[in-house]
């Protein structure tokens, strides 16, 4: 029965597929689109944390941070960070303290005396706070968009490390070419042309938009790459703040397995030293 | 449920005397994984994987326990608590990237499994209960898996239970009554979060039980080897332990270090990006595709286009349950009487296609939709079928297999340029089955 | 083939299986050296499995506890919450300070003074975890009106321990006085726990 009843439904599957074969080959193909033909892959970026050996450049970010804090924060979250959590970019307790106390967004809260909604300064065991109290609030407050939170930005795109850091630096006029192809291609009100932009056009406005923009304690030079390349680095940090910790375990681990392996390689010709197989 | 020649477990110690007596645990342990097993000797490095896909539900047993104590079952927790244990639990991202590269390691373990057993004949005769347990076996891998891609509750989580409980929607007149009913609601919330995390934590120990089942198939008639001739008597096998223990060891030590490779540098590899955005009812990614080893089923759920009969939804579901349900069937199929493909040339050819072609499916499924795609994914599905309903039943009762050796001892030293030996390779025996 | 099954081929031992001919030693040495190595390895992940259990980083974090103490009159307490634990803060009155010392120390359970388990120069201020030292159900007194024993300070309604006036045991099955937390005074009104 099996050798009867199963040739007829393979020959039957592909009959239907044959039938959608001949459906595909007829439909026109997609029309070329901008997106598609003019969104450019992230270019790669050099950051400490990258490669087995990566470690955080701590003076790195905490420039990043202060990017961060000058530049993002009025409308981007960190909220799976915690202000405690600052004390791994070198920060001391006392200045994590400070940072916490002195954080503009403050945290929701209850007041004590009358149980209405309230607001309290942030303490080093908060997360940082939400910029806006709901997603209602967020479009409102920028032209129905809403400002995604960064803690897992460079995770949650591919490449994405890359992809934040061009992303910050590639704003530009649409290209001479893409205009010949697509001569009716327009950024519409309220976005803002950035061919590393999946639809080209994104609703957030160039954030950094000069050399200097923010005035950095260590003395390094604030060009716009910089700014961005720090604020990258501090979001891979945000991400994954576990890094170094995974990287020193996984070449500890290695080093062990190898050493495993080499042992159980002798213990297996030992044993098998008189059977031919 | 062995050879006669198996080694009898003779308890050393007063104490593993005493037990035995009352309760023979360590002689089962002995029978089926130690000394008491005979296994051919032949076996090469394709008959590690089984071992290591049981240390790999161990693996995933484990990790789940502990990641369980600190995960949170809610929908407007869960994925904040997936990321508290990736920040604040102590060893927690080692734990979660374990679990999650943990069922990567599984299936890639399990598929080669399944290769080893379509090569060499695993599911013929007398070995088929051996196989329709491992079919059962994979598909609650497959349901496990999903199940549990959709706990952390990000964006393809929320997607991949939307999509894969609209499969069975597509069943003509009930299907949308039970896709509510599987959700527990109109689209994935808090109701089918819970389930899926009740089932997702229960289905392994399934596993665990079924695996059992599996591994007491095996030894009725004992493993399969690669020479494509039973055992034929003592000195066709070696005890399992040291024998393959040893070999198993081997196995386990290259399995752990890629696994570590994957785990500490590119943890999130095998991942998707969109799965560190929480799920969003509101708004599908622009691009979902399941985790990779749902590719190529999801390439031939895509691949049915047109409505015939039935709607093309419905054939790309049936067509997608009834790529893993043929392999039930698998064992009957095949006629041939040749075991492995290796006496089977004209079929290990169409083998090696299939293997190309699920290849180009896991490419298909992953791919965008574009017209090229499309056309590679239904010419690909289309050989899927036509490899195991057609060509495989054609090819097996057509082709007249080469010879088989004689022997496993006879193809062992064959192969090693040696000569076959007269005599039992254990203690001088003479061989209890002379050849011809 | 049938005529080379009668020669016994080179490097085929006779004894294949039997562990215990041939270099046993050799063989011993690595074995044991591959299992007792992945010993130490399980041993090694074990660690984190075990670790993870502990409190978490937000936990710890939650560790220090600010209590205004401006609003508690003498005579009163309040409840406060230390570490997910309640943490009673009680302004004692000068007949309950007087209470307290009038016992000698060295007759009780678990002697300690009222000035040992308060800060020197508020004495007045009896901060001590609200957890009975029997098995950790939280006692009565703290509260308006509540039953506060035999001794005037705190009583376990779970099995009957009755503490006096400055947290200690003094009758029932507690083995020890309520504890004290480590705890400072940052300004006259405030106590910082932890």
């Amino acid at each position: 029965m099996t050798r009867i009843i199963a040739p007829l439904i393979g020959l039957g599957f592909a009959f239907v597929l044959v039938l959608g074969l001949f459906g595909t080959i007829t439909t026109a193909s997609e029309p070329a689109t901008a997106e598609h033909e003019f969104h450019l892959k992230p270019k790669p970026v050099a950051l400490a944390s990258n490669g087995i050996f990566g470690k955080f450049d701590r003076q790195q970010l905490q420039r990043g941070f202060q990017v961060y804090k000058e530049v993002c924060a009025a409308c981007h979250s960190i909220s799976l960070v915690a202000f405690r959590d600052l004390a791994a970019l070198g920060y001391s307790e006392a200045e994590v303290k400070a940072i916490a106390n002195q954080w503009t967004t403050e945290q929701p809260s209850v007041n004590p005396e009358t149980g209405e909604a309230a607001t309290r300064k942030n303490l080093p065991s908060d997360k940082f706070p939400h910029v806006y109290p709901n997603e209602v609030a967020a479009r409102a407050a920028n032209n129905n968009a809403i400002p995604p939170d960064l803690s897992l930005m460079t995770k949650a795109r591919p490449d994405g490390a890359a992809y934040v850091h061009s992303l910050l630096t590639g704003y530009q006029q649409p290209s001479a070419e893409l205009m010949k192809e697509f001569p009716n291609f327009a950024t519409p009100e309220g976005l803002y042309f950035n061919p590393y932009f999946p639809t080209l056009n994104l609703a957030m406005p160039q954030p950094l938009v000069s050399d200097g923009q923010v005035t950095y304690a260590d003395g390094t030079n604030a060009t716009v790459d910089q700014m961005a390349k720090d604020v990258t680095a501090f979001l891979v940090w945000t991400a994954e703040p576990k890094l170094e910790a995974r990287h020193t375990a996984g070449l500890a681990s290695v080093v062990f397995l190898i050493i495993f392996i080499a042992l159980t390689i002798g213990a297996y010709k030992s044993v098998w030293r008189n059977v031919k197989h | 449920m062995s050879f006669p020649w198996a080694k009898q477990y003779e308890p050393k110690a007063p104490v593993m005397k005493w037990l035995d007596d009352r309760l023979p645990l360590p002689r089962l342990v002995y029978n089926a994984v130690g000394a008491g097993y005979p296994v051919p000797r032949n076996l090469n490095y394709f008959w590690n994987f089984g071992v290591l896909a049981g240390a790999a539900l161990a693996i995933q047993i484990i990790t789940g326990i502990v990641l369980a104590m600190h995960y949170s079952t809610d929908a407007a927790t869960a994925f904040n608590s997936v990321e508290a244990i990736m920040r604040d639990v102590n060893a927690g991202w080692f734990l979660r990237y374990a679990h999650a590269n943990g069922a990567s390691m599984f299936f890639i373990v399990v598929y080669i499994h399944i290769c080893r057993g379509l090569y060499y004949g695993s599911y013929k005769a007398p070995r088929e209960m051996v196989w329709l347990l491992g079919v059962v076996i994979f598909l609650l891998m497959m349901a496990t898996a999903f199940m549990g891609y959709v706990l952390p509750w990000g964006q393809m989580s929320f997607w991949g239970a939307q999509v894969i409980t609209g499969f069975f929607s597509a069943i003509p007149l009930v299907g949308e009554t039970i896709r509510i009913w599987l959700l527990g609601g109109y689209a994935p919330d808090a109701a089918a979060l819970n389930r899926f995390f009740s089932l997702h934590y229960l289905l392994p120990f399934v596993i665990a039980g079924v695996i059992i089942l599996h591994i007491w198939a095996l030894h009725i008639p004992g493993s399969s080897n690669p020479a494509g001739v039973e055992v034929k008597g003592e000195q066709d096998t070696v005890p399992f332990h040291p024998y393959y223990t040893a070999k198993d060891g081997v196995g386990v030590g290259v399995f752990l270090l890629v696994f570590a490779i994957f785990l500490f540098f590119q943890p999130n590899l095998l991942g998707h990006p969109d799965n560190y955005i929480p799920a969003n009812p509101l708004s599908t990614p622009a691009h979902i595709v399941p985790e990779w080893y749902f590719l190529p089923f999801y390439a031939i759920l895509k691949s049915f286009t047109v409505d015939f009969i039935l709607p093309a939804k419905l054939w790309g579901v049936l067509a997608m349950f009834g790529s893993i349900l043929l392999l039930f069937f698998l064992p009957w199929l095949d006629t041939s009487p040749a075991r492995t493909a290796n006496h089977r040339p004209r079929y290990r050819a169409f083998l090696m296609v299939l293997l190309v072609d699920v290849l180009v499916l896991g490419y298909v499924g992953g791919a965008e939709p574009t017209k090229i795609n499309v056309l590679i994914g239904q010419i690909t599905t289309a050989y899927y079928f036509l490899h195991f309903l057609v060509i495989l039943p054609i090819v097996s009762a057509t082709e007249r297999p080469k010879p088989v050796a004689n022997s496993i001892t006879e193809a062992v030293l064959k192969g090693k340029g040696g000569t076959a030996p007269a005599k039992s390779a254990i203690e001088g025996q003479p061989n209890p089955m002379p050849a011809e | 083939m049938a005529s080379a099954e009668n020669t016994v081929s080179p490097g085929e031992s006779p004894r294949v299986h039997d562990d215990t001919v041939a270099d046993p030693r050799r063989r011993d040495y690595l074995a044991i050296g591959a299992v007792a190595w992945a010993g130490v390895g399980a041993g090694v992940i074990a660690l984190p499995l075990i670790n993870s259990m502990n409190p978490s980083a937000d936990v710890l974090a939650l560790s220090t506890t600010e209590v205004d103490v401006s609003a508690i009159q003498p005579g009163q307490a309040i409840k406060a919450s230390f570490r997910k634990q309640p943490l009673f803060v009680r302004n004692l009155t000068p007949e309950e300070i007087n209470q307290a010392n009038s016992v000698d120390a060295a007759s009780l359970r678990d002697p300690q003074t009222l000035a040992e388990r308060t800060k020197e120069g508020k004495t007045n201020w009896l901060v001590t975890l609200g957890v009975c030292t029997h098995l950790g159900c939280v006692p009565l007194g703290a509260g308006e009106g509540e039953n506060k024993g035999p001794f005037g300070g705190y009583f376990c309604p779970c099995h009957g321990s009755a503490y006096d006036t400055a947290g200690r045991i003094r009758s029932g099955p507690a083995p020890t006085n309520l504890a004290v937390p480590d705890y400072e005074f940052s300004n006259d009104t405030t106590i910082v726990v932890g």
